[in-house]
C-alpha cells in the first residue's frame, strides 16, 4: 500500500512538473479575505454601486440582500439605489449592451459571479480581481488609453484612475534561450499622484474585492458557520454509531 | 391462491394488521429475504461500505433533485438565472444545490470504489456475472445522467462540454451527423438540447437507473454476497448450522445495518465537509468557468469535462492519427498470435487474418476521431466482459500471485494519471503518457485471459478469515 501511494505521489510529481513550466501573464497577488468584515463590505458595496454599476450589472444580486452586510433597507434606498426604485430589484446597469460593445469592444460582463468564475490555477477569483484592479497602466496605443498587466489588452478603462493616479510598469530585460531578450516585470513608477495613497488604494480595492467575493455567494459565511455545527453533530453521532456497531458485533465470533 | 394464515383474535392490533397485509402482500417475506434473514459473510471490510453508500447517494440525488426541479427553469434564457435564484433567493436553496452538485461527484467516487472492490475480490466471477453486468449498466446510466445533468446550469462549461461530447457522435461514419442532430435537436447545442437533456435527466434515465438498481440487488440476493476471501459461504459444501444457515454468514439486519450506519456517518463527515467548506472542491466539482453563463459565440480556451469523465476523455484524446499506427500494430500482432500460435481450424485462422486486414484498412481510412470515440466507449463496455476475461483459479486478490497485486496497483495509478491528464490542456508529453496509459488500460483487460492464469495462486481457506471485533 505504501509503495502504491509513493508511486502515485511520484507520478503526480512528474506530471505536475511538466505542467508548471508554462504561464504568460503576471503572478496574482493574494487578496485579503474581508467577507466577514462588515465595514469593509459596506465600503466595497459603495465603491461597487458608484463605479462598477455604471457599465456592469450584477443581475442575480438583489439590492435588499445588502441587509446581510449590515445595511438597513432605508440606508440602501437612500444611498445605493441609482438604477432602480425598488429595493427588491436586482442590480442592473443602465448601459445599453450594444453601445457598450461599440465603445469597449466587448459587453462588460455581469459581475455577480465574477469572483467565482475568475478562479484558476493562479489563485482565487478574488486574487485575480485584486491584482487586476491594481495593475492598470497608461497605454496610448489602446482606444481607451489604458492597458492592464493581469488582463493584457483589456477593453475596460481604468475607472478608478483618479484614486490611484497614473502609473507605468518598469521592465527588466533578460537574456533568454537562443539570445531572445525577454521583458520581465519589475515594479511600478508613479507618473502622477492619485487622490489617495497607494496603501489606501490597495485597501479600497481589498474592500471592493471583498464585496465582489461576498456577492458571488452571499450565503458563504452562513454555510461555513453551519458546517461547523453539522460536523460537530456528526462527530458526536459517529461515537454513538461506533458504540452501537460494537455492541452488536461483540457477539460475532 | 395461497393459504390464508389465521391468528388468534386476542393478538395485538399491530400483529393482526401485519397478518392482514402478509395475506395479501409478501411484506414479512421480503423483509426476511432481503434484511433479517439475508445472510452476508461476516468478514466484510471497509470496501463493503460503498454499496450501501451508493444507494444513499442515489436517494440524496433524487430527493435534492425533486426540490431543485421546483425552482429550476429548463429554458436557455432562464436556466442560468434560475440556478442563481436557487443559490440566493430560495430558502436553503444553496444547500440543496450543493448537496446535488457534490452528490454527483460523490456518486462517482463511491461507485468507482465499489467497482474496484468488485475487481480485486473477484465479485464478478461465477455465479455473480449478472450482478456485475447490472452494475456496469448502472455505471453507464450514471454517466449519461451526469453528462445530461451537467448541461442544466447552462454555464460555459455546461454548454461547451456538451457541444464537444455531442459532436463526437458526428464522427461515426454515415449516420454520425444525423445522430448528433438527433441528440441536440438543433445544429448547435441550444434550448432544444437543454429541454431534452432536462427530460432525460429528471425522468428517463432515473427510471432506468432505479430499475437497474433493483435488478442489481435482486440478483445479488439470489446468489449471495462475495467477500474479501472469495469463499462461497452458501455453497453445497460450505459449513452450515442446524437451521441450514451458513456458519460464516450473519443476518444483514441488524449486523450490517448498524455497520452501515457507521459507514454512512463517516461518509457524511466527508460529504458535509465538502458541501460546507469547499463546495467547488478547487474547481473539480464545480468548474469555475461554469459560473459564466453559456455563450455560444465564445469558446473557452480550455474545455475539460468534470473529473469523473476525464480518464475516458484522456483515452479519447490519446487516439491521434499517429496513435492509429500503434493500434494497427496491436491488431496485426493479435492476428499473428491467432493465426500462428493457436490450434484453431484453418477457416477460423483465415477469418482472423482477414478480419485484421479489413480492420487495419478501416483504421487507415476512417478519421482517428471516430476510433477515439470507439476507444472511449470501449473503455466502459469492456467492463461488461470482465467475468469472462478473468481466468485466474481464485477469485480474491488475497490468494492471487503477489505480482497480480502490483498489476492492480499500476492499473489504479494509470487510471488516476489518465484522469489527471484529462483535466489538463493538451500537451505533447501528456499526449504520450495518455497513449501509453490507454494501451495499458486495454492491455490489462484484453490480455487478462492470458496473464490471469500465470503465477502460483495461494491456497484458499475453507472458511472466511475473521477476527472478532
Amino acid at each position: 500500500m505504501k509503495k502504491i501511494l509513493l508511486s502515485l505521489v511520484l507520478a503526480f510529481g512528474v506530471v505536475a512538473g511538466v505542467r508548471a513550466s508554462g504561464g504568460d501573464s503576471i503572478a496574482w497577488d493574494k487578496a485579503p479575505n474581508k467577507t466577514n468584515d462588515l465595514a469593509a463590505l459596506q465600503h466595497g458595496a459603495k465603491l461597487f454601486v458608484n463605479h462598477c454599476l455604471n457599465c456592469h450589472s450584477a443581475a442575480f444580486m438583489r439590492y435588499n440582500r445588502l441587509k446581510d452586510i449590515g445595511l438597513t433597507e432605508q440606508q440602501i434606498k437612500d444611498n445605493l439605489l441609482f438604477t432602480t426604485e425598488k429595493v427588491g430589484d436586482t442590480m442592473k446597469s443602465n448601459i445599453d449592451p450594444k453601445q457598450a460593445k461599440e465603445w469597449f469592444g466587448a459587453t462588460p460582463p455581469d459581475l455577480t459571479l465574477i469572483a467565482r468564475s475568475r478562479s484558476g490555477s493562479g489563485g482565487s477569483g478574488a486574487d485575480y480581481l485584486y491584482t487586476y484592479m491594481r495593475t492598470f497602466y497608461r497605454d496610448e496605443t489602446k482606444a481607451t488609453g489604458w492597458n492592464n498587466l493581469a488582463f493584457p489588452n483589456v477593453g475596460m478603462p481604468h475607472v478608478l484612475w483618479e484614486m490611484q493616479g497614473v502609473r507605468k510598469p518598469i521592465y527588466e530585460e533578460h537574456e533568454g534561450h537562443g539570445g531572445h531578450a525577454t521583458k520581465v516585470f519589475k515594479g511600478w513608477e508613479q507618473v502622477t499622484p492619485g487622490t489617495v495613497s497607494p496603501l489606501e488604494y490597495d485597501q479600497a480595492i481589498g474592500d471592493l474585492v471583498g464585496y465582489l467575493q461576498w456577492m458571488g455567494e452571499p450565503a458563504q459565511n452562513t454555510r461555513v458557520r453551519l458546517g461547523v455545527w453539522v460536523l460537530l453533530f456528526l462527530g458526536c453521532f459517529m461515537v454513538i454509531a461506533w458504540r452501537l456497531n460494537a455492541s452488536f458485533w461483540k457477539d460475532i465470533k | 391462491m395461497a393459504n390464508f394464515k389465521e391468528i388468534s383474535p386476542d393478538a395485538p392490533v399491530a400483529e393482526k394488521l401485519l397478518n392482514w397485509v402478509d395475506n395479501r402482500f409478501p411484506a414479512s417475506k421480503l423483509y426476511k429475504e432481503h434484511l433479517s434473514e439475508y445472510y452476508a459473510p461476516k468478514n466484510f471490510n471497509f470496501w463493503y461500505f460503498f454499496g450501501s453508500l451508493a444507494l444513499l447517494v442515489l436517494v440524496i440525488q433524487i430527493v435534492t433533485g425533486i426540490f431543485l426541479v421546483m425552482h429550476y427553469k429548463p429554458d436557455a434564457a432562464q436556466a442560468f438565472a434560475s440556478v442563481e435564484y436557487i443559490m440566493r433567493d430560495v430558502p436553503w436553496g444553496w444547500l440543496i444545490r450543493y448537496m446535488h452538485s457534490t452528490g454527483a461527484s460523490a456518486f462517482f467516487i463511491v461507485v468507482y470504489m465499489h467497482m474496484f472492490r468488485g475487481l480485486i475480490y473477484g465479485s464478478y466471477r461465477k455465479p455473480r456475472e449478472l450482478v456485475w453486468i447490472f452494475g456496469c449498466a448502472i455505471f453507464l446510466c450514471l454517466m449519461a445522467e451526469a453528462f445530461m445533468g451537467y448541461l442544466l446550469p447552462w454555464g460555459q462549461m455546461s454548454y461547451w462540454g456538451a457541444q464537444v461530447i455531442v459532436n463526437l457522435f458526428a464522427a461515426i461514419p454515415f449516420v454520425g451527423p444525423d445522430l448528433a442532430l438527433l441528440i441536440r435537436g438543433d445544429y448547435v447545442v441550444s434550448d432544444a438540447t437543454l429541454n431534452r437533456f432536462f427530460s432525460f435527466h429528471v425522468i428517463a434515465v432515473p427510471l432506468v437507473l432505479l430499475g437497474l438498481v433493483v435488478a442489481h440487488i435482486i440478483a445479488l440476493h439470489e446468489v449471495g454476497s462475495n467477500n474479501p476471501d472469495g469463499v462461497e459461504i452458501k455453497g453445497p459444501n460450505a459449513p452450515k448450522d442446524a437451521n441450514g444457515h451458513p456458519l460464516d454468514g450473519i443476518p444483514f439486519h441488524p449486523y450490517y445495518s448498524v455497520h452501515d450506519i457507521l459507514g454512512v456517518t463517516g461518509f457524511l463527515v466527508v460529504f458535509s465537509a465538502i458541501i460546507f467548506f469547499a463546495p467547488e472542491f478547487g474547481g473539480y466539482f464545480l468548474e469555475y468557468n461554469n459560473f459564466i453563463p453559456a455563450d455560444p459565440l465564445k469558446t473557452p480556451l480550455h474545455i475539460a469535462p468534470v473529473w469523473y469523465f476525464t480518464p475516458f476523455y484522456s483515452m479519447l484524446r490519446a487516439i491521434t492519427s499517429e496513435m492509429m499506427y500503434a493500434l494497427i500494430l496491436c491488431v496485426l500482432a493479435g492476428a499473428y498470435f491467432g493465426a500462428v500460435r493457436t490450434q484453431l481450424s484453418q477457416i477460423i485462422k483465415g477469418g482472423v487474418v482477414g478480419a485484421a486486414v479489413v480492420v487495419s484498412v478501416l483504421m487507415l481510412s476512417i478519421d482517428a476521431k471516430f476510433w477515439g470515440v470507439l476507444v472511449m466507449g470501449g473503455a466502459v463496455i469492456i467492463l461488461f466482459f470482465l467475468p469472462w476475461l478473468d481466468n485466474c483459479a481464485v477469485k480474491s486478490i488475497r490468494y492471487r500471485p503477489d505480482w497480480h497485486k502490483y498489476l492492480y496497483g499500476i492499473f489504479v495509478i494509470n487510471f488516476v494519471i489518465l484522469a489527471y491528464l484529462g483535466t489538463q490542456p493538451p500537451s505533447p508529453i501528456g499526449e504520450r503518457v495518455s497513449q501509453v496509459g490507454t494501451l495499458f488500460y486495454f492491455g490489462f483487460f484484453l490480455l487478462m485471459p492470458w496473464w490471469s492464469t500465470i503465477g502460483e495462486t495461494k491456497p484458499v481457506p475453507d472458511r472466511v478469515t475473521f477476527t472478532p471485533h
